[in-house]
């Protein structure tokens, strides 16, 4: 194609155009914001599964990060705020050999929809729940959230945050997810494998990717965006199956990463299908 | 990079020489890419986008094609390809 001795010129199109709708990028995201690397980070897995396009489906919330499921071009569903598994619940029963993603943020699915969360993880719904963590709701205005860090700055917290943040593989594990793991989006390429390894999971799989909102948290924090990426870097620690009870964030300690649960457990679909279809057809 | 025989374990090792494709216009001069290539083949340039942003220019030769600034950046703005045999031998 094209004479490939010129190197710029070249139109070579981007390898994930063919998952994205480009007429709208770029996206609304500002400048900085990890959200677009989770998100890349995700159809790079998507791609790197080799499952059809037409077999997935991308759920999100409201929120920042909920907008991924308007910039995804395979079958996807903006849905209400904190409801975003629900829905996906429903695309699952209706059509188990679907591979339903949500991307949402831990707003949406840590505070409105926590009750949700742990539900699907205990039903041990085939979903794959990825969590963009940015600390903060972003979209509304940097209000401290469920994943505010302590005595983190917010714009209702100006003096620090008095309370305790969710360690979210934690509650994740203690409500019976079968994957959980956490990576920042500066470590790409460990986030975009484990979100390929928790879509092949069968089972409930929950990926928390830790990520910056330069304008909402990091600005009240004193932190640039590049500032956030070296905390990633030096004051984190990639311990796969540490103990969930240790993956409290605060950063004043490094940040435990990794792979903490990977166990196999009859899904939800399986048990279902077991029950209500095999033995009426058998009786 | 050329070789005088294509190494058995080229599909594994991945010692490829890349070419890094800038779309400048979908930049938002994050500067992620530049700070954390690993062979630091990249900088800001000077010139401006159409929406007022920096986009990063190519400084030195010797892009891996590692895609890590593909992964990172939050725009779908830059990407890497292996060389072709023309481009590796420049
Ligand atoms: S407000 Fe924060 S989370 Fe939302 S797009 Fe901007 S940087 Fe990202
Ligand atoms: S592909 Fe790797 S080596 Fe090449 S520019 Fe991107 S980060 Fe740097
Ligand atoms: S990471 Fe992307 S948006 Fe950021 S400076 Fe590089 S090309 Fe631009």
């Amino acid at each position: 194609m094209g004479s490939p001795a010129v190197k710029k010129e070249v139109p070579v199109p981007h390898p994930l155009e063919d998952l994205v709708r480009m007429e709208r990028i770029p996206h609304i995201w500002c400048s900085g914001c990890g959200t677009g690397s989770v998100f890349t980070a995700c159809l790079t897995a998507m791609k790197n599964t080799g499952i059809n396009y037409d077999d997935f489906a991308m759920v999100s919330g409201i929120g920042c990060s909920g907008r991924g499921a308007g910039y995804i071009n395979i079958d996807s569903f903006h849905t209400t705020h904190g409801r975003a598994i629900p829905f996906a619940t429903g695309i699952k029963m209706a059509r188990p050999e679907t591979n339903v993603i949500v991307f949402s943020g831990d707003g949406d699915l840590f505070a409105i929809g926590g009750n949700h969360f742990i539900h699907a993880a205990r039903r041990n719904m085939d979903i794959t729940v990825i969590c963009v963590n940015n600390f903060i709701y972003g979209m509304t205005g940097g209000q401290a959230a469920a994943t505010t860090p302590h005595e983190a700055k917010s714009s209702t917290s100006m003096g620090g945050n008095p309370e305790s943040p969710f360690n979210l593989p934690l509650l994740a594990y203690a409500a019976g997810a079968t994957y959980v793991a956490r990576w920042t989006m500066l470590h790409s390429r460990d986030l975009a494998d484990s979100i390929e390894e928790a879509i092949n999971h069968k089972g409930f799989s929950f990926v928390e990717a830790l990520s910056p909102c330069p304008i909402n948290y990091g600005r009240r924090n004193k932190q640039k965006p590049l500032d956030t990426l070296r905390e990633y870097h030096a004051n984190t620690i990639i311990k796969n199956n540490a103990d969930p009870g240790e993956l409290g964030i605060d950063f004043k300690q490094k940040v435990i990463l990794g792979k903490f649960v990977d166990i196999e457990k009859p899904s939800h679909d399986e048990q279902y299908h077991r029950l209500y279809h095999e033995t009426s057809t058998k009786s | 990079m050329k070789y005088w025989r294509v190494p058995l374990d080229s599909e594994e090792v991945e010692v490829t020489q890349g070419v890094v494709h800038i779309i400048k216009d979908r930049c938002k001069g994050c500067g992620y890419c530049i700070e954390y290539c690993p062979r630091a083949v990249l900088e800001f340039s000077k010139e401006f986008n159409k929406n007022g942003y920096h986009p990063p220019r190519v400084r030195a030769e010797g892009c891996l094609n590692c895609h890590y600034c593909e992964l990172l950046c939050p725009e779908f703005a830059i990407f890497s390809t292996e060389a072709t045999a023309e481009q590796a031998a420049v």
